[in-house]
């Protein structure tokens, strides 16, 4: 087993081991910091891998939690058949998404993305007897199951969470590491020479974008089930700067990058909640002082000074 | 109310946003134009101008119309010292790189959001307007007694409302002069055709690019001081003009000053007609929708001529 190989596995152990000795409070912090991992996972195929960067990705997530919370709502549709429908819908969004907003490309592309997330985000609010606009809905507790595993509970919770992430983790793993990867590594370094050695750019930035806004719409639909809320904010634009901030944090380009950010982030705001309720503060500080001293992140500083083979 | 009066009402209302849109997309546009920086804070700019408008006028106190006036001048000034300041402190750094620069933007946004969040704090407060009579409109119909006209209840405007409009010509008109007709115009077109050119000319780039961030900071704020006697200051009201003003830009051909005043009456009429009639959200929708198309299938703008 190669280094990054063990690296990798051995973070999913170490968050199935944590469980077992987690505080509540840190227990139930760690499940949903999991979940949002996932989100900027996701986000990070597109930013970190491909150099699309996105402002608009809230849409996506927002895409898996209204597309696996409204068939639950409306029709009583059961959670799993629920779940995969929101994917599904994430994907095919995405895959609209990328059909139109690709053929822009720098600040066009940006808010492209920008202005459908926001046009989704509306909507939403505009339907407000479908999807109660700003206040969103609950899913009642006796609907969240899985399996014949009741998804509120908090241990439940916790492994399903773990699951999610360690299969996405290693999906993102595999891809990166792949030919295929490789070409979306090229493109973000040099798309022009990219397409000269032969290599269709255009279908691999889509399919990067596809599996980005598909993973995004996963998270977006397990936060919906194990948390048991779905609502309109998971489609603004903040939420779609959170997880540029998380992935910039953590390291753009590098698998375990968005995990790190994520969690360190999410501490930051829990820290700085008793000091200051303005807690977007923190994220706007945060996002300049990294533009301007650390654009590498934390794992792109680590893979630089010490760790080279890190993917 | 009848169809008609209603519609001259939408009209009216539409016009007021369109003036204020104008200022603000201007300010947007020429930062992008000159500087090629997306100011995701530009909505912040036109906030702060509306809260700064609220500390002049009631710090002053006395007669409103002296507040307004000083407010009208302290205000922008104030806005576009603090732009200058965060491009030094901020943007230069980055070497005015696109991509970075949004994402700083987006930081400045929320420090400046937050910050006034925590000193203003959440309320939304009034500035009182200088003047503001009811100006009454007629409307007309036909009776068999031949052409009647009549002053149908709710159809009216204020003269401060007229006033916003000519106030957003006027500046326009400064702005335009200043780009065309002024030395520092000049200076300003040079560094947009062509930095490396300028620089080479002895142009202070980075001194001009100082002055382009504040400048377009103080339009964004002088639109503000106009509207905030008529809405309130309040710390998240920067959000829909950031929006309706990157629509106006790409719209009208992104860096097109002329366009950005096409688009921002087009867009600004269009979102008080439909608001009136339909549902503001479905205004915006269809707003946002139309300019990720147009950015899609036509980037030079609506009004822009295609890219030699």
């Amino acid at each position: 087993m190669s280094r990054a190989l063990s690296l990798h596995i051995g973070l999913i152990a170490l968050l199935f081991a944590l469980q077992f000795v987690l505080p509540a409070y840190h227990h139930g912090n760690l499940a949903r910091i999991m979940v949002l991992a996932v989100y900027a996972m996701g986000y990070n195929v597109m930013f970190g891998y491909t150099g699309l960067l996105s402002l608009g990705h809230a849409m996506f997530f927002a895409a898996g939690m209204y597309g696996m919370g409204l068939p639950m709502r409306l029709w009583e549709l059961s959670a799993g058949p629920a779940f995969l429908l929101g994917v599904l819908a994430a994907g095919l969004l995405a895959l609209l998404v990328g059909l139109l907003a690709l053929r822009t490309i720098g600040v066009a592309f940006m808010i492209v993305t920008l202005m459908f997330s926001q046009a989704l985000f509306l909507l939403i609010l505009y339907f407000n007897p479908v999807t109660r606009g700003d206040e969103g809905f609950v899913l009642p507790q006796a609907s969240r199951q899985m399996l014949g595993f009741d998804l509120s509970d908090a241990g439940i919770r916790y492994m399903a969470a773990l699951s999610l992430f360690a299969v996405c983790l290693m999906a993102v793993y595999r891809l990166v590491r792949s030919p295929t990867g490789r070409v979306l590594i090229a493109i973000r370094e040099n798309e022009d020479r990219a397409r000269m050695l032969g290599y269709d750019t255009w279908r691999h930035k889509l399919l990067a974008v596809v599996v980005s806004g598909t993973i995004c719409g996963a998270a977006g639909a397990a936060y919906g089930l194990l948390f048991g809320t779905v609502g309109a904010s998971f489609a603004d634009v903040p939420f779609s700067i959170l997880a540029l901030l998380y992935v910039l944090l953590g390291g753009p380009g590098t698998v375990i990058g968005p995990f790190i950010g994520t969690l360190f982030m999410f501490y930051l705001r829990d820290l700085s909640g008793a000091v200051t309720d303005a807690h977007m503060l923190v994220a706007g500080v945060v996002l300049i002082g990294l533009t301007l001293y650390a654009r590498r992140g934390i794992m792109g500083v680590i893979r630089e000074r010490w760790a080279p083979w890190l993917p | 109310m009848e169809f008609g009066p209603h519609l001259i009402l939408a009209i009216l209302e539409g016009l007021v946003q369109a003036s204020v849109l104008t200022l603000t997309a201007l300010g947007l546009s020429l930062v992008f134009g000159v500087m090629r920086v997306v100011n995701v804070a530009h909505g912040e700019f036109f906030m702060l101008g509306a809260v700064f408008a609220y500390g002049v006028a009631s710090t002053l106190g006395g007669a409103p119309a002296v507040g307004f006036v000083a407010a009208l001048i302290v205000a922008p000034l104030l806005v576009g010292l603090l732009a200058v300041v965060s491009d030094w402190l901020v943007l230069r750094r980055l070497d005015y790189d696109p991509e970075r620069t949004i994402v700083a933007t987006i930081g400045m946004l929320y420090v400046i959001q937050q910050v006034t969040l925590m000193t203003f704090g959440p309320d939304a407060r009034p500035v009182e307007p200088p003047f503001n009579q009811r100006i009454a409109i007629p409307w007309f119909e036909f009776t068999e007694a031949g052409l009647e006209f009549y002053f149908p209840w709710g159809l009216s405007t204020t003269s401060y409302k007229l006033f916003v409009v000519a106030a957003a010509v006027l500046a326009g008109l400064g702005l335009w002069a200043l780009m065309a007709r002024s030395r520092l115009g000049l200076v300003l077109r040079a560094t947009q055709l062509d930095r490396e050119t300028a620089l080479a000319f002895g142009i202070p780039v980075e001194r001009v690019y100082a002055f382009v961030f504040g400048l377009g900071a103080a339009l964004a704020a002088l639109g503000a001081v106009l509207v905030v006697p008529v809405r309130q200051a309040h710390y998240l009201m920067g959000h829909d003009p950031l929006l309706l003003s990157f629509i106006v830009v790409i719209i009208g051909g992104l860096g097109s000053l002329r366009g950005t005043v096409l688009a921002a009456i087009l867009i600004g009429m269009s979102d008080g007609i439909i608001s009136v009639f339909f549902s503001p959200t479905l205004a915006k929708i269809l707003a946002t929708l139309l300019v990720a198309m147009v950015l899609v299938y036509r980037p030079q703008g609506l009004f822009g001529a295609k890219p030699a």
